[in-house]
């Protein structure tokens, strides 16, 4: 099962930046695009663990503040030459409200 | 023996012809020359983009003073000859120097027609020819007034292309019914008049101007038709005729223009003419490539090959307004005998023309897409017959013979004698067998060599594919490397465009220069928000979104996701209440590790991100500021002891450096500045591998530059040496000013200092106390909106959202 949660609104997040949501499974980070597409990953580059919330968002990729590496927001995994991938996290928008899929939690939970 | 040249004009031509001469017949002759204008040989086909302020006149000088001394030439500069005695063999200047010459040259160039309206002689009325016109229409275009060209020619447009680029509101009057009618047909006029008007610039064609009037200076221009234009400023750039008057009254035959033969040689054996003030075979030339072509057949001539012979040749036409590509070659009226193949393509703004006569081109006109040029051009010269490939051969070349639509294909298919850069008139052979032979591997080398794409630059893409062909992965692009994968312009490019179009967001920087991104990458973005920041202090809205997190948040990401802080320690000088203050913060957030920096300031490292504004409130308490030691900005000026304690110190070196820091931080640099100042030669604060650094001496203040100490190791260049504190900042600034304004983003002092040359910089900061000001005045003016201290702003709430989570979710369920 799906357990949306509400987790604020979409002007909380800076356009073309991004916001975090703490969560007992550790961070998510919660990017905003520059045409206002919001998407939801872990903020765990799989490349050394740097915070994706921290990179500089363009189009729908973020680059790691580490080590330049760049992750697509729709899929999770690394663009370019480099391999690996991070969780996506399912979000929906509701107007102006925002809300997240914790499946994870919600089946433990259960 | 050697024989005595003089030559009369020092533009183009004769510039060329003596680089032609050296080589042919080194040390033959002993030149001197005079120069009505006071200055070096540019590139006057160059003056648009210097108008329109997308190069500054030092990128346009072909000759600096180093290379008349070089190769011993005596150069009169302002001065302007005034009379020519054949018998005695003489010329005399207007400042009455004579000098005696065995051959003369005269590269008069041409004069301006100046339409004899009324008012034509009010102030306010100019042409259009030299630099000075230049500096008068940029002074002009200061009061961002009305301005009037006259003349809707080649001249004319650009004229009025770099008004308005200058902010000028612009009217170009016309006399005839479409632009250009010269170079272009009708259609392409059409087009052409189009692209000009969306740039904001009005065009009144058929417009027959009867008077220019006003008060002591201009006010208004009058048309026949009772229009009436008020303008400050007219550009009179309606054509321009040989300037023979000196030949003339020396006795020289001269007809339209001074006249020669196809060796150069006038009606006395030993008086040459070349350039635009000569005329061979009934024609007079203004384009650079026939130009050239003289001043080759010249220099031959003068050392002693009497077979070199000018024929005459067709040249292309191109405008040199950014963004309006336009390419006209040969003759394109419409006759009985003529078929004509025309594309047009009004979505993409693409008009093509070709005239053909019995299955040869004999004229091209292209619009909006102009790659297909040089081979147009080389089948016209070549009069290939095209009635094998007629049904296409107006898509181009890579269209024929069904070879894909790859442009590298399309050059690779030029043959060895297709002229790719039409102002020097060189050939793909010349270009490659270069290449190959002297193992050139830039761009500026094979301009250096075979001068190819060094005038007007419009070849520039042709002659990089030949050079990808020829040496593959050799090739070091490094002229032109594109700033990332969102553009092909390379930094400088970027840069010259930002300042002249004027562009003041990233949006509008990708819009204008064609970005292929959507919203740019991690690589060109915080480029071009330096660019901003650096070039407009005062309008530009810093853009957060675009810096690297350490600039954002102001302070320092670790590997772990935790933070750094580095507060102010002005000079390294720290205090006991300071300590303290950073030993109660370390308690309080128990920050586990504390370090001394390479800079002379502490660091605390491992701050979680929460916790970053309430360190900053603490540190704040205790006076400290952010000592911005994440920034590609000023980081710190390192200090020793100095005259106030040292037995070896010269000068206050501890106040000298607290002082430079107090002026200068909070400024945006291209890449990290760290400086030093050392109170004596025993250089205890390491000056001389900083980015710059100051000596201390008995007799003043020794400034250093250009060092590294990290990547790589170098010591630094010394700028110069100075008699006072006052004269050191002062110096200091403007470097510095004068590095943010050219810098590439990232790119450290030393390698701009490198790409740009020591000695130019010494030349602008040490020898030119007016540039030296100005730089200062930009400096500091820009500081009126950098120097605010981040840390505080945040503990006073801006940005909140960045430090805070937006939420916490699943704890609740989690516990349940």
């Amino acid at each position: 099962m799906m357990n949306w949660v509400s987790i604020g609104s979409i002007s909380d997040i800076p356009r073309r930046g991004a916001r975090c949501v703490a969560t007992p499974e550790g961070k998510i980070a919660v990017f905003r695009t520059a045409d206002d597409q919001v998407f939801a990953i872990d903020d765990h580059c799989p490349h050394k663990g740097g915070p994706l919330s921290q990179g500089i968002v363009h189009g729908a990729a973020v680059t790691c503040p580490l080590h330049n590496w760049v992750i697509s927001l729709e899929t999770g995994k690394a663009l370019g030459a480099d391999e690996g991938a991070v969780r996506t996290i399912p979000v929906r928008i509701e107007g102006e409200r925002l809300f997240i899929a914790l499946e994870a939690l919600a089946s433990r939970a259960a | 023996m050697t024989e005595k040249l003089v030559i009369i004009g020092n533009g183009m031509a004769p510039g060329r012809m003596l680089e032609h001469l050296f080589e042919q017949a080194p040390g033959r002759y002993q030149v001197t020359i005079f120069n009505a204008e006071p200055r070096v040989n540019y590139d006057r086909i160059m003056l648009s983009p210097v108008l329109s302020g997308e190069k500054a006149f030092e990128e346009i000088i072909i000759h600096g003073d180093g290379w008349y001394i070089a190769n011993g030439i005596t150069l009169y500069k302002g001065h302007k000859i005034v009379a020519i005695d054949r018998a005695a063999k003489t010329v005399t200047s207007d400042h009455g120097v004579t000098e005696p010459y065995d051959k003369l040259v005269i590269a008069t160039g041409s004069v301006p027609f100046i339409i004899p309206v009324p008012g034509h002689d009010l102030p306010g009325v100019l042409t259009y020819r030299d630099l000075d016109d230049v500096q008068a229409m940029l002074l002009a275009a200061q009061s961002r007034a009305k301005a009037v060209v006259i003349g809707g020619g080649l001249l004319g447009l650009e004229a009025a292309a770099g008004l308005n680029a200058q902010g000028m509101d612009v009217t170009v009057l016309h006399v005839m019914p479409t632009l250009m009618e010269r170079q272009l047909d009708p259609a392409a006029g059409y087009l052409l008049q189009r692209a000009v008007e969306q740039r904001g610039i009005k065009v009144i064609t058929r417009a027959n101007t009867q008077a220019i009037t006003g008060k002591g200076k201009v006010e208004q221009v009058e048309l026949a038709d009772g229009t009436i234009i008020p303008a400050t400023l007219v550009v009179m750039a309606v054509g321009i005729r040989p300037n023979a008057a000196l030949a003339k009254e020396a006795g020289i035959a001269v007809n339209r223009g001074i006249v020669v033969d196809a060796g150069m040689r006038s009606n006395d054996p030993d008086i040459y003419a070349l350039g635009e003030c000569a005329e061979v075979n009934g024609q007079v030339y203004g384009l650079v490539a026939p130009l050239y072509e003289m001043a080759r057949v010249a220099a031959s001539q003068l050392a002693g090959n009497e077979a070199a012979a000018f024929v005459h040749m067709d040249t292309p036409t191109k405008l040199k307004v950014t963004g309006i590509e336009l390419f006209s070659l040969g003759d394109f009226a419409e006759g009985e005998d003529r078929q004509e193949i025309v594309l047009r393509d009004a979505a993409a703004g693409i008009y093509k023309r070709l005239v053909l006569r019995d299955d040869r081109i004999i004229g091209t006109v292209l619009y909006g897409e102009t790659a297909d040029g040089a081979w147009f051009n080389d089948l016209k010269k070549k009069q290939t017959d095209i009635s094998q490939m007629r049904d296409t051969l107006i898509f181009g070349q890579s269209y024929q013979g069904g070879a894909s639509l790859d442009p590298m294909a399309a050059v690779a298919a030029l043959p060895d004698d297709a002229e790719i850069c039409g102002c020097n008139g060189v050939c793909k052979g010349k270009i490659t067998g270069a290449i190959t032979a002297k193992g050139l591997t830039s761009l500026d080398d094979v301009r250096a060599h075979t001068k190819a794409s060094a005038s007007c630059g419009s070849c520039t893409g042709l002659v990089e594919k030949l050079m990808v062909l020829t040496i593959g992965d050799k090739y070091n692009p490094a002229a032109v490397q594109p700033m990332c994968g969102c553009t092909t312009l390379g930094h400088d490019e970027v840069r010259r465009l930002i300042k002249a179009k004027g562009l003041k967001t990233i949006p509008a920087v990708m819009q204008e220069l064609e970005w292929t991104t959507s919203c740019g990458c991690a690589k060109c973005r915080p480029a071009l928000n330096y660019y901003l920041v650096c070039d407009w202090p005062d309008e530009y809205a810093d853009d957060y979104q675009s810096r690297f997190i350490n600039e954002r948040v102001h302070a320092n990401i670790q590997k772990d996701g935790t933070y750094s802080v580095v507060p102010r320690m002005w000079g390294g000088v720290t205090n006991a209440a300071e300590l303290r203050a950073i030993a109660d913060v370390v308690d309080k957030f128990e920050i586990p590790m504390v370090k001394v920096t390479g800079g002379q300031r502490i660091d605390m490292l491992g701050i979680r991100k929460e916790d970053l504004p309430a360190v900053w409130a603490d540190l704040g308490q205790a006076g400290f500021v952010s000592g911005q030691a994440y920034a590609k900005g000023l980081r710190t000026v390192k200090t020793c002891v100095g005259s106030d304690w040292c037995r070896f110190g010269t000068q206050d070196s501890t106040g000298l450096g607290i002082r430079i820091e107090k002026f200068m931080w909070g400024s945006w640099t291209p890449a990290k500045v760290k400086m030093a100042v050392s109170g004596c030669p025993r250089n205890c604060a390491e000056a001389t591998c900083k980015d710059v650094g100051v000596i201390c001496v008995d007799s003043g203040y020794e400034i250093h530059f250009a060092g590294a100490a990290g990547l790589d190791i170098k010591g630094t260049e010394v700028l110069g040496l100075v008699k006072t504190e006052d004269e050191a900042l002062e110096h200091i600034v403007a470097l510095t000013q004068m590095y943010r304004e050219q810098g590439r983003y990232l790119e450290r002092i030393y390698k701009w200092a490198k790409r740009i040359g020591i000695a130019e910089i010494k030349r602008q900061i040490m020898d030119d106390g007016e540039k030296r000001k100005a730089y200062f005045d930009r400096f500091v003016f820009s500081q009126k909106f950098a120097q605010v201290d981040p840390w505080s702003e945040r503990v006073s709430g801006k940005d909140k959202h960045e430090f805070r989570p937006m939420a916490s979710v699943g704890f609740a369920q989690a516990a349940e």
